[in-house]
């Protein structure tokens, strides 16, 4: 009886988004007479940094400092429309979104600091820091806050903007079946070690390294928050969790957590991260985001590697101790495969 | 069946209520206190988050019957700041984003500080066991993990 090293790897290509019906989000932005702004979205946080990666868009694209926007996903039924938090579209599709609605916004700002200023609007930036100013006139500006007060109070302007992001529906070829359903692809490539035990079926990750390509990391640390929790999620369902373990047969089905099976704090592997930034086309500053690609390539990186331990090829997940030690009886007893790399 | 009253300081101030028997701690709290740190993951005790500390020691407020409290000190996740000042824990949690929902988050925070106010120099194999009773979904627990080395390296929680 012995434990058995084996290294798998997998490699994905990861469409960010969906195209039912053009795949749209929307948002809507306001500022409040004290200069500050209000993004509207109907998306919802799930903890992912949806907020905080479309407040940077948004302030960005403004020319306001962040600390003065605010992104409310509060209501869907009063916000603007949004097909929701899910294939990892948050990112791309309503920071396309957010963008519009920023750009439309701060053309008012704009117009309006310009008949304060009495200037051409086109003859004016933003300094990020809460300014409007004329371009190479640094002297002659006026506040955000100054100008917000008198679009409301003097002008009667609301300065606001409207955003859509909406992808070109794309039909199917009837001559080759062909359909371009996607806009922005991620990609990733993650090798596994683990170590398995042919007298208990048990399998341990030794450590994980990946890289991902994923547009550009609008806020890092984040990106590596999502992929380091989103691992954790592939190691478990590539091992541990099934709401049906004998699936079709709904017997033995797990009812609560005593029953449900998750890694915790202390079955975690050492996993290296490396982020390549290539920012996409049509993404927002190039960012089309991790989402669920982060657990992915995990779970057939993993049953590459159990394969390459013990020559035990698991179709149906998760990869079980009594499918392996079925697995490994099957084949007469446990065939390591040749292993591939250093370390 | 009656209600049986019961006092009892939460995060250092004064409570008094009315609570049934049965009632446990977590819905007291959550219902009657409008105290809504602690939160109902699975009821059972297999979650975490409802983790409160009782005259000290860590406990699951959903396992612990209300009227038990009397006399005792309840302290929630809501009593770590000092008014706008974060607790160390709290801080070193924000600077290695060591939430995400953030669901796990109070009992996560909780399990840390009476951990870190029992043992101020844990090694990782510590930390991994303070935090075992609790569940996170989203982190993968590593960045939980290196909050709480990090706040104890910092030196700046006391012991209890
Ligand atoms: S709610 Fe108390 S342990 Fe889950
Ligand atoms: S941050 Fe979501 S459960 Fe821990």
């Amino acid at each position: 009886m012995a434990r058995h090293r084996g290294r798998g790897m997998a490699s994905v290509n990861y469409p960010i988004g969906m195209n039912l019906g053009g795949d749209p989000s929307q948002a809507l932005i306001h500022s409040n007479p004290d200069g500050k702004f209000t993004v509207a979205l109907s998306a919802i946080d799930l903890g992912q940094g949806m907020k905080q990666v479309t407040r940077q868009v948004a302030a960005e694209t403004l020319g306001v400092p962040m600390e003065d926007v605010y992104v409310d996903t509060a209501d869907s039924d009063t916000g603007p429309h949004d097909m929701g938090s899910f294939a990892s579209r948050g990112t791309h599709r309503m920071g396309n979104a957010v963008i519009a609605a920023a750009r439309e916004a701060r053309g008012v700002l704009l117009e309006a600091a310009a008949e304060e200023l009495e200037v051409n609007a086109g003859d004016l930036v933003t300094d990020g820091r809460g300014n409007i100013h004329v371009k190479g006139a640094p002297s002659r500006s006026i506040t955000v806050k100054a100008t917000a007060q008198a679009a409301q109070f003097k002008q009667g302007k609301t300065i606001a903007g409207r955003g859509i992001f909406l992808i070109p529906l794309s039909t199917v070829d009837p001559q080759t079946g062909e359909m371009n359903p996607n806009t922005a692809f991620a990609h990733a490539s993650l090798v596994a070690d683990v170590e398995v035990d042919d007298e208990t079926g048990e399998v341990t990750v030794l450590k994980m390294a990946s890289a991902y390509e994923l547009g550009r990391a609008i806020n890092p640390k984040m990106v590596e928050q999502q992929l380091v929790g989103g691992a954790w999620m592939g190691i478990s369902h590539a091992l541990y969790e099934t709401p049906e373990p004998y699936y079709p047969d709904p017997s033995h089905g797990p009812r609560d957590f005593n029953e449900y099976l998750m890694p915790g704090p202390g079955d975690i592997a050492p996993y290296s991260i490396t982020v390549l930034e290539r920012p996409a086309p049509d993404g927002p500053f190039g960012g089309k985001g991790p989402g669920e690609m982060c657990a992915n390539p995990v779970l057939p990186a993993i049953a590459n590697a159990v394969y390459n331990a013990v020559g035990v090829r698991v179709n149906d997940l998760p990869i079980t101790p009594e499918k392996i030690l079925r697995g490994i009886k099957a084949n007469g007893g446990a065939r390591p495969q040749p292993r591939r790399g250093g370390g | 069946m009656a209600k049986v009253p019961v006092q009892f300081r939460l995060n250092g101030s004064d409570r008094a209520a009315f609570v049934a028997p049965a009632d446990n701690l977590l819905t007291l709290l959550r219902r009657g206190l409008n105290e809504f740190g602690p939160k109902y993951g699975c009821g059972q005790g297999t979650c975490g988050t409802c983790t409160v500390l009782i005259d000290g020691e860590l406990q699951l407020s959903c396992l612990t019957l209300a009227a038990t409290c009397e006399g005792r000190h309840v302290e929630t996740v809501s009593g770590m700041a000092n008014g706008p000042t974060l607790h160390p824990i709290q801080q070193a949690f924000m600077e290695h984003f060591a939430a995400q929902c953030g669901f796990c988050t109070p009992g996560m925070l909780t399990a840390a500080r009476a951990l870190l106010e029992a043992n101020p120099t844990p090694s990782r194999e510590e930390v991994i066991d303070g935090i075992s009773g609790n569940i996170c979904r989203c982190t993968g627990y590593e960045a939980i993990i290196e909050a709480i080395l990090a706040a104890a390296r910092s030196g700046q929680v006391r012991r209890a």
